[in-house]
């Protein structure tokens, strides 16, 4: 399942940035200090005249041999440019989404378990702002207070500190703070809503009344008969959407000035940098099937009627 | 003298909804004798599973509350008794047993874990030995291979056998009262007769005082000591099993009577069924008087101007009637 889909996806991928406008070597043809004939043997050793199937193939062997191809923008192996990105935005992600997942299941359970009291009331309300709140205009808003106005943290993130050791940590916690609050925030905003919307599914079913009916407590019915049962959808869209979430974090990592893969992204789009556009798009690709992947895996393991059918 | 373990004594459980207070159960006054099986019988709607919960204080308040009334446990008032009282006498006191086996069990966990809970609740058993029990339990509820499948999940159950599990779960503790909430009504003829088998086996062994509802007069007649009748939120009349098969005195008793599936010993097919005509009155704005008026073929003015209350007329015997 896994590598057809992959490979599906890098056909389609490549054919649609093969086919889109723009040329990599648009301003060096029209830089009249280049002799036209070095362009043209640029183009022949990059295979750019190719027909795109027979560059696709080239693609195809040269990334199973571990070579992703060379950035033209950036005159390095697109494999290091990329080993460079990442790790940034799974950092920046990973807290964020677990700053979503720490908030967004106890606020949740209390408001499904309490339909309609002050407390629900109070966190809908809450989680409808925040999930109506785009992150670009949240980001700047903090920014404005934080960096400009009381300047406790930092403005820019910076990847390439030269302090080490637990400066080094410090400082990446200061600058780190305010995009995975925002991203957070927004995430478990969203999350919230879905908690308490399955909580609310579980709480009538008959089984947690013949949990009730056996006296264990209100707290052992809630934590084992309903969150339990109630997290099992959570879990499974948290793993399907976190790609989604990755693609969302482009806007987020252009207002904090992240290092990270959407800027990287953005700036290679507008450079018609194809090879990096293509690695990006790809990894994106791998993340979003390897996730769906998890997401299946956590539902049999969490729901017995799944293993055994 | 018998002693009564509950009695309930002008229960009142009304709902709050959008379009006005349901009154579910308006004014029920019955009791369970240790050891009896009362039968509460009675049309669908007409109030027995919200008597039953409110037992238990299983009732969702908000949109529930009480509106008045007593629920006398062994002589203590449970209504204004705290959360933790009250689960101290779920399970070890009073067990329920619910209309719907396929949905009554946790999906996610063993049946085994699933008994063994009330035990480690209540009994402060260790994993291991309540698991043990909980074989020995499926074991006395007749559920084949125990020792296995006490690590099965419910999925793996038939109808029949999940609600031979929930019995299981309702017995572990040894409760005095065990209220049975339409038991069988979902599953079919064949196993209902077993699970009722089940269930009076239980009762002789445990000593155990069964509340049995159902809207069945069949299963009333083979199974019951005593019966309540009840319609629309209201008990209509209550009397010893043979009494009210000899002598039915409210013309809805009679009319369930009537109703029940006979089979023709020289036909050897069934009778049609001798239905009541005509619903369950709405128990937002309950009629005045004789809530079975409109329904009922001795009906006059006098029973629409006065609520007729519940009378003695025999031994242990009472009727809501002006006849
Ligand atoms: N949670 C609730 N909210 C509103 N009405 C309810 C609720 N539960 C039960 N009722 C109403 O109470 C009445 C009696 O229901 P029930 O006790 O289930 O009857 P029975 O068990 O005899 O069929 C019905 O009219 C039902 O609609
Ligand atoms: S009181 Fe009147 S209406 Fe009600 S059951 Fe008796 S005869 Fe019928
Ligand atoms: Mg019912």
């Amino acid at each position: 399942m896994l590598i057809p889909s992959l490979l599906g996806i890098s056909v389609i991928i490549y054919t649609i940035l093969a086919l889109a406008p723009g040329d990599p070597f648009g301003q060096l043809l029209t830089n009249p200090n280049v002799p036209a004939a070095v362009v043209a043997s640029l183009r022949a050793k990059f295979g750019l005249d190719d027909p795109i199937w027979l560059r696709y193939l080239h693609w195809l062997v040269a990334m199973l041999h571990g070579d992703w191809g060379f950035s033209f923008a950036s005159r390095i192996n697109v494999s290091t440019l990329i080993l460079e990105r990442l790790p940034v935005s799974l950092a920046i992600l990973g807290a964020a989404e677990l700053l979503a997942i720490l908030i967004a299941i106890p606020v949740g359970v209390l408001a499904g378990t309490r339909p309609y009291s002050i407390f629900d009331k109070i966190a809908n309300t809450l989680a409808f702002v925040g999930f109506s709140l785009p992150t670009f205009f949240t980001g700047l808003v903090l920014i404005l207070i934080f960096s400009i106005r009381l300047n406790w943290l930092p403005f820019v993130f910076q990847s390439n500190m030269s302090s080490t050791g637990l400066t080094w940590l410090w400082q990446n916690i200061l600058q780190s703070i305010m995009p995975v609050t925002v991203l957070g925030l927004f995430q478990g905003a969203a999350l919230v809503r879905y908690v308490r919307a399955s909580v609310l599914d579980v709480v009538r079913l008959d089984y947690v009344t013949t949990a009730r009916a056996k006296g264990i407590g209100e707290r052992k019915v809630i934590m084992r008969h309903i969150v339990r049962n109630a997290l099992i959808p959570v879990v499974t869209l948290v793993a399907v959407q976190l790609p989604v979430v990755f693609g969302g974090a482009i806007i987020t990592e252009q207002i904090f000035r992240i290092p990270g893969m959407g800027s990287l992204l953005i700036s290679s789009i507008l450079s018609d940098d194809t090879p990096v556009v293509m690695a990006i798009t790809f990894v994106y690709a791998v993340l979003v099937i390897v996730f769906n992947l998890i997401a299946d895996l956590l539902y049999a393991w969490l729901d017995p009627r799944i293993a055994y059918r | 003298m018998t002693e009564r373990l509950l009695d309930i004594r002008d229960l009142r459980t009304w709902f709050n909804t959008d379009d006005g207070m349901v009154r579910a159960v308006d004014g029920v006054s019955l009791h369970v004798n240790r050891g009896e099986t009362l039968a509460v019988v009675g049309e669908s709607g007409s109030g027995k599973t919200v008597t039953a919960r409110s037992v238990l204080k299983l009732i969702d308040m908000p949109p529930g509350r009480f509106a008045g009334g007593e629920i006398l446990w062994r002589g203590r008032d449970l209504i204004p008794a705290s959360n933790s009282e009250i689960d101290k006498i779920r399970a070890r006191e009073i067990a329920m047993i619910f209309q719907e086996p396929m949905t009554a069990l946790n999906p996610v966990y063993t049946v085994g874990d699933q008994i063994a809970e009330p035990l480690r609740a209540h009994e402060n058993l260790s994993r291991r030995a309540a698991l043990a029990r909980a074989a020995e339990l499926m074991r006395l509820v007749q559920i084949p291979d125990p020792e296995r499948r006490v690590r099965d999940y419910p999925h793996q159950f038939s109808g029949g056998m999940r609600q031979r599990v929930v019995i299981a779960i309702a017995i572990a503790c040894g409760p005095q009262l065990l209220i049975a909430d339409e038991p069988t009504t979902a599953l079919d003829v064949t196993i209902q007769a077993q699970i009722l088998d089940l269930l009076n086996d239980m009762k002789a062994r445990f000593g155990m005082a069964i509340m049995l509802i159902t809207h069945a007069m069949g299963v009333v007649a083979e199974n019951a000591d005593r019966v309540v009748v009840m319609y629309a939120g209201k008990v209509v009349e209550a009397a010893p099993v043979e009494e009210l098969f000899a002598n039915p005195r409210h013309p809805y008793t009679q009319g369930l009577i009537r109703a029940i599936p006979r089979v023709d010993a020289k036909a050897q097919h069934r009778t049609r069924l001798a239905q009541i005509p005509g619903t369950v009155p709405s128990l937002i704005n309950p009629p005045a008087g004789c809530r079975f008026a409109a329904r009922c073929t001795f009906a006059t003015d006098a029973c629409v101007a006065a609520e007729p209350v519940l009378k003695p007329v025999g031994p242990d015997h009472t009727v809501a009637c002006i006849l």
